[in-house]
């Protein structure tokens, strides 16, 4: 997914002027094309990422797009407060992008583990929150944001995730992508969790339906009430912590479509994340996405065992 | 108008918001009232009646609760009308009791301490890469040099080579729970900007002559970025508010008021 972006951002800064890429000393063989072609754009500022957040603040103010690069909590939660301060409070042409979303650093330790910052993110006014699926969902978001004038954040996995959309997309602000349709389950999967589902649904030979959700805020809202009135069973799935997350987000969704009359009823909808708990064993990103519990085996067979409300 | 007589309009009108609110901070507003007086009148490129001009110096006062007597200035210099700073933290209006960037003149919304030079750096450095002349001035306090951050950016500026970039500390020796040296001593501060590759000029922060002579002297193009250490007297201007913990938080009552307008208006 880095590559699919930084290789986005040139051909976006090729064509904008105004686009200019900070890294907090981080992106070794990733930056570099961008660097190199784009030098009067770029800069490291060094480890120091409440400064990254500060500048990219003024530098956008002064008309640039900015893009402020790092691994997972490094651009987001280090530096939180001038992201809603200096970022979002004046609604300035920032654009966070974080490699190494929820357990991507598996092995790396819990400094390493991108696991709130989407809650964190997405409760700040202004700010538009983006978790990619794919290289395609990246390429797409990249664009997105770029065109977007005001505060974004893109959470990328790490490198050489397989294509699961076989044709480029363009999305709008909020779109919900229909992956596939069938069954009486949906599974609604933000980021990464995208080709797990798609493996597991095929390993077991299940049909359920699958949306991809690349923007955890906003969220097209119509397409989320016909999703709710489609199905009584739902599963919503992310590399996350639970509370805050994107799950969190489409139950508040939900149960605001429900007090505003846009659905009649809520589908029983269970939530697939991370159990309000740290991770401090060595592991891939696999294992500690296991014993994470973010997985649909058993929850999947759980569910369609329930009777549904 | 000299910055003297500015100086002046600025510590009355102040005075005046502040009891008027029953507001604190009158100790941070009138210790920097002369560096805002001098830069207002002798030092920043400004366009009160187009704000936003794009060669316009940019001023930024990172002590954002000291933001009265910047108000003042404003509306002095016609920023927007001086009626105005009668509504100054009532009800409704946009003069808070913190700077907001929805005031004109205002570029950066300032509370939370040790933001605002990070984005000053970012604004110089634009225009460095845009090729254009205006200068970045921010104000900080010296308490506010505990946030790291400004760290962070008093590294970085050097190395970027922002000439363009002129840092103004408010030393005023008191912060908020004590007097800075018993706090975090800051000293040798010259020697610590020194240390860091910028240019330091030392200077009384209530003298207009010096205060003029520092940032004509910080406007020299050598590839450093400047920083200007104003000694000042929290409080100055009001002799039983200067240098007093006690004026970062207390409003005056009546006969406080009428005092320090005599004082004041001597």
């Amino acid at each position: 997914m880095r590559t699919a972006f930084i290789n986005q951002l040139i051909a976006e800064a090729e064509k904008n002027d105004k686009v200019f890429l900070l890294v907090g000393d981080l992106g070794f063989s990733v930056v570099e094309p961008f660097a190199e072609a784009f030098p009067d754009r770029f800069l490291n500022v060094g480890i120091a990422e409440q400064n990254m957040a500060g500048i990219a603040a003024g530098l956008a103010k002064e008309g640039y797009c900015v893009f402020i690069y790092s691994i997972g909590n490094f651009p987001t939660l280090r530096c939180m407060e001038q992201i809603r301060y200096d970022i979002c409070y004046h609604n300035l042409n920032v654009k966070v992008i974080a490699v190494g979303g929820g357990y991507a650093y598996g092995a790396l330790g819990a400094s390493h583990h991108a696991t709130e910052e989407v809650g964190m993110l997405r409760i700040i006014p202004n700010m538009i929150v983006c978790a990619p699926a794919d290289p395609q969902e990246a390429k797409a978001v990249t664009t997105f944001v770029t065109a977007h004038n005001g505060p974004c954040y893109i959470r990328l996995g790490k490198a050489g995730e397989p294509q699961i959309h076989t044709e480029a997309l363009s999305l709008k602000e909020g779109e919900i992508l229909t992956v596939k349709e069938g069954g009486g389950v949906a599974v609604l999967s933000t980021g990464a969790m995208l080709k797990y589902t798609l493996d597991f649904l095929q390993v077991n030979n299940i049909d359920a339906s699958v949306y991809s959700f690349p923007f955890v805020k906003p969220i097209d809202q119509d397409k989320l009430a016909i999703i709710l009135k489609s199905y009584k069973k739902i599963i919503t799935i992310e590399e996350h912590q639970a509370q805050g997350g994107f799950g969190s987000a489409i139950l508040e969704i939900s149960n605001d479509l429900l007090e505003y009359n846009k659905i009649e009823k809520l589908p029983l909808i269970k939530r697939i994340a991370i159990k309000d708990k740290f991770y401090s064993v060595a592991g891939s990103q696999e294992y500690l996405r296991e014993i994470a519990g973010i997985t649909l085996m058993p929850s999947f067979f759980t569910i369609t065992q329930t009777d549904a409300v | 108008m000299t910055s003297v007589e500015f100086s002046k309009e600025i510590r009355l009108k102040t005075l005046e918001m502040v009891y008027k609110a029953k507001a604190s901070h009158i100790g941070g507003a009138f210790s920097m009232a002369d560096i805002l007086a001098v830069l207002y009148t002798d030092i920043l490129r400004i366009y009160p009646h187009a704000p936003q001009a794009t060669d316009r110096d940019r001023f930024v006062l990172s002590k954002g609760h000291a933001c009265t007597s910047l108000l003042a200035t404003l509306a002095i210099k016609d920023f927007f009308p001086v009626e105005e700073l009668g509504t100054y933290a009532q009800n409704g209006s946009r003069l808070l009791s913190h700077t907001s960037h929805y005031v004109p003149g205002v570029e950066l919304s300032a509370g939370s301490l040790g933001h605002a030079l990070p984005v000053c750096v970012g604004f110089a450095l634009a225009a460095k890469r845009k090729q254009e002349q205006w200068k970045t001035y921010c104000l900080v306090s010296d308490g506010e040099l505990n946030e790291g951050s400004n760290w962070e950016s008093i590294l970085l500026a050097p190395q970027l080579m922002l000439d363009n970039l002129v840092l103004i500390v408010d030393y005023n020796k008191i912060q908020s729970l004590g007097a800075v040296k018993d706090v975090i001593e800051l000293e040798p501060l010259k020697q610590k900007f020194e240390a860091f590759r910028w240019d330091v000029f030392e200077t009384d922060g209530h003298d207009h002559v010096a205060l003029k002579l520092a940032f004509t002297a910080a406007m020299q193009e050598n590839k450093r970025p400047k920083v200007i250490i104003a000694h000042t007297v929290k409080g100055k201007g009001v002799s039983f508010m200067e240098d007093k913990l006690l004026w970062h938080y207390k409003s005056p009552d009546e006969k406080q008021y009428s005092e320090a307008i005599a004082e004041l208006s001597a």
